[in-house]
């Protein structure tokens, strides 16, 4: 069966713990490992922190996250009604930051890919930006000779 | 929480939180620097041995330190990092800037948790 929740928060630095420890809560039925349940927050905490910090500039708006299980199978997506990304590939390149005196990393995207089955932003300027991923979990990801 | 920023020898030793994210990593980044220019360290030892999460943010802290003290001939050591951690530095591309000091027996425990 199908299991969904949207969950909606201020985008403050507060609340990127608080979406981690929520959706890791929501992916426990499919039994994931600890490793997957790690990958998963790494990439909520990477979108959220974003969200805050590029989207709204650390000046506060919305983010809304998303999130469906069904059969094992997590789909997420992280929106915001920010700024936007006027050229997505070169935002989601490793090392690539807007705000290199904040000390970004500019690893954000490349660590959502790697934690992730799959990435996929969409954006558009002055309007915000949606990131949607999706992970097999448990014994979902077990099927596919995936680990 | 002084006592999570010390210095020992030549080395500027901290403890770092169980979560290091965009939330926790700028204090830390503050306090650091604040220690390495009121003091005569230019060696860094990050101890993630309480560490339980660590996003891109970290990676950010641990290269802006490394930026800082290689100038001046210091190093950056990570100690008692987990497997977790290891793999987020090593995606980072940051393996090479950093000395490790290797605590398996420690890991294991802590990663089968």
């Amino acid at each position: 069966m199908k299991n969904e929740i949207r969950l909606e928060m201020d985008a403050l630095p507060e609340n990127e713990g608080l979406a981690r420890v929520a959706v890791a809560a929501f992916i426990t039925p499919p039994n994931p490992t600890v490793e997957e349940i790690c990958d998963v927050k790494t990439a909520v905490s990477e979108a959220v922190t974003n969200a805050v910090i590029h989207a709204y500039e650390g000046k506060g708006g919305r983010i809304v996250v998303r999130c469906s299980l069904e059969e094992g199978l997590l789909h997420m997506e992280i929106e915001d009604f920010g700024r936007g990304i006027a050229d997505i590939p070169k935002a989601m390149e490793p090392l690539f930051t807007t705000r290199p005196e904040l000390e970004r990393s500019g690893m954000g995207f490349a660590f959502m890919e790697a934690f992730m089955d799959s990435l996929e932003v969409e954006s558009e300027p002055g309007k915000g930006t949606r990131v949607i991923m999706e992970k097999k979990l448990g014994a979902a990801s077990r099927e596919d000779g995936e680990e | 929480m002084e006592e999570e920023y010390r210095i020992i020898d030549r080395y500027l030793m901290i403890r770092l939180p169980e979560e290091i994210d965009h939330r926790s990593c700028q204090e830390i980044s503050r306090r650091a620097d604040r220690m390495l220019l009121s003091s005569e360290v230019k060696d860094v030892v990050f101890d993630f041995s309480r560490t339980v999460f660590m996003d891109s943010s970290g990676v950010g802290v641990l290269a802006g330190r490394y930026r800082r003290v290689s100038c001046f001939g210091g190093r950056v050591y990570v100690a008692n990092a987990s497997r977790r951690i290891r793999k987020i530095l090593k995606l980072s591309g940051l393996m090479k800037y950093l000395e490790f000091m290797e605590r398996e027996e420690n890991d294991e425990k802590r990663d089968q948790a």
